[in-house]
């Protein structure tokens, strides 16, 4: 699972897909999972990452993820 | 190494919409403690979902509403309109305040004779008055709003038979350039209806007419209908002084003021359009004042005022259940407070509040309530924060009509709890039962 190779994230959390024309806004953890997805890392590694760095469940992790990953294919920034 | 505070990854579409004009604000609002005392212990304590109500409040609110009217008008009297809430102990706290009782059924006429109210302090509208119920209200000597014709035969039939004078007023609707009209109560004035029903009431042997009473819906935001109403209903009452030489003893003016809750589909909220007492007195009191009522010899104004007295003053406290996407992407919360515990999400439009917030990011949520029906919505789309199973709601201003209106679908009822003004907090009405609520049927032999 991969982002998009031309989708750009900005450092303060602003998100372009010039293939649709749209524009997000994210939080700042989600713009760090952004960019583990575009260094290629795969889910577990980035669930483990977060794990060390944030006050939170494996079980709340892993449901958050599984919605947000959902929400990157629904918007079309994930590479088959 | 301390962690950082946790929240879940979000990704909100930026659309290129318009922006509103007014530049409302989309910071969402937190309520951590009610009078005191904090979310998360009352939820500890008395389990998910319940009712608080705070005493000190109702006590605010009524006080002022009670001076916004006595300040400007001399003889002013409140009647605590019990279908709003009748949970006894909120009932006796405005009572205690100088409250009367407004009741619309022999079911709340009890209530209301239990709270300590004599019949005559106790206004009897509506339009199902059983014989038991106008025999009753005959003897008591409350005061019986008419609200038909048969039910002037009907009551006639049985002071002639008690051989007692019932005191008897007219509810009246009326034009007051709002809309809908609420012309299925009373008798209409326009078309004379009134006019004639009130001559029959005066020539009646067993009725005496002591009021003119008119409630002409509610949430009705125009303060220049109270004015409106005022001035038909003490041109009626001059008219009456006229022809007959006789004094109503009071004007009832109803219920109908608009509370800060916003109405679905409004585009201000309600915190912003909602009047204040001051402003519904001046109105309603100035027409009064103005009219041609002699001025030694004013009637009684009454007021049947429900909502913008109780709304204020309660809460629905739950928790999240679960969040969830919906095929279009959007977001769903489901919390355990439904519409069976929240009639008025039918047409409120609730805030809904975190206890706290992690951080000042939403996304475009719709909040479900937890029966298995698909009406069952608390907010179509509302940009609300990341919250998590598990966490705190409170719904604030629901105060009004929800514990009247609960229904008991698939679920019993939550607890009610009080908070007086020492800060005690107190069960007022007890967590529904499993064997109290199924002790209420019964199966035939031949199913057992
Ligand atoms: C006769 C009568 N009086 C008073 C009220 C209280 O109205 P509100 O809650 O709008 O003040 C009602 C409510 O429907 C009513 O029917």
């Amino acid at each position: 699972m991969k982002l998009k190779r031309n989708v750009a994230v900005s450092e303060n959390g602003f998100l372009f897909n010039p293939e649709t024309g749209d524009s997000f806004i994210v939080n700042p953890i989600a713009k760090e999972i952004l960019n583990y997805l575009k260094e290629g890392y795969d889910i577990e590694k980035i669930n483990q990452l977060i794990l060390d760095r944030y006050e939170v469940d494996l079980v709340t992790l892993e449901k958050n993820m599984e919605d947000f990953l959902k929400m990157l294919q629904h918007n079309e920034l994930l590479d088959r | 190494m301390k962690k950082l505070d946790y929240e879940r990854p979000i990704l909100n579409k930026v659309n290129a919409g318009m922006p509103d004009k007014f530049g409302m604000k989309t910071k969402t609002a937190t309520l951590s403690h009610i009078e005191e005392h904090s979310v998360h212990d009352i939820l500890k304590e008395f389990g998910s979902p319940v009712y608080v109500i705070s005493e000190p409040c109702i006590r605010k609110t009524y006080r002022t509403a009670h001076k916004a009217f006595s300040t400007r008008y001399p003889r002013v009297q409140f009647a605590w309109s019990y279908k709003t809430n009748y949970m006894n102990a909120v009932c006796k706290i405005f009572h205690s305040e100088g409250a009367w009782a407004e009741v619309v059924s022999g079911f709340e006429y009890s209530k209301a004779i239990e709270n300590g109210i004599s019949g005559d302090q106790i206004i009897f509208n509506g339009p199902e008055k059983s014989k038991e119920d106008l025999e009753r209200a005959i003897t008591d000597g409350a005061m019986i709003h008419l609200d038909s014709l048969d039910e002037f035969y009907f009551l006639g039939e049985l002071a002639q038979k008690l051989d007692k004078k019932a005191n008897v007023a007219l509810r009246i609707n009326l034009d007051a350039g709002i809309y809908p009209r609420w012309d299925r109560f009373g008798f209409n004035l326009e078309n004379g209806e009134a006019w004639h029903a009130l001559n029959r009431i005066m020539l009646h042997e067993h009725m005496e007419l002591v009021g003119l009473h008119t409630h002409m819906g509610t949430y009705i935001t125009a303060v220049s209908a109270y004015a409106i109403a005022a001035g038909k209903l003490a041109d009626m009452a001059v008219r009456l002084q006229r022809k007959f030489n006789h004094s109503i003893k009071y004007l009832d003016l109803g219920g109908g003021f608009a509370t800060k809750n916003t109405l679905k589909g409004a585009y201000l909220p309600g915190a912003d359009t909602c009047p204040s007492f001051d402003d519904y007195a001046e109105a309603l009191t100035s027409a009064l004042l103005g009219s041609e009522l002699p001025p030694d010899k004013l009637p009684l104004l009454l007021l049947e005022t429900g909502r913008a007295l109780i709304d204020e003053a309660g809460y629905a406290l739950g928790s999240v259940l679960a969040n969830k996407r919906l095929v279009d992407g959007r977001r769903a919360t489901v919390i355990d407070i439904g519409v069976n515990m929240l009639f008025t999400a039918f047409w409120y439009a609730h805030e809904v509040m975190p206890t706290k917030l992690n951080s000042e990011q939403t996304e475009n949520t719709t909040i479900y309530g937890p029966l298995c029906m698909n009406i069952d919505i608390i907010r179509e789309a509302i940009q609300f924060p990341l919250l998590q199973k598990g966490d705190a709601i409170v719904i604030p201003r629901i105060g009004a009509y929800n514990m009247t209106q609960w229904m008991q679908f698939i679920k019993l009822r939550p607890p009610v709890l009080l908070i007086d003004e020492d800060r005690k907090i107190h069960v007022i009405r007890k967590k529904e039962s499993f064997q109290e609520f199924n002790a209420q049927e019964n199966v035939p032999k031949h199913l057992k």
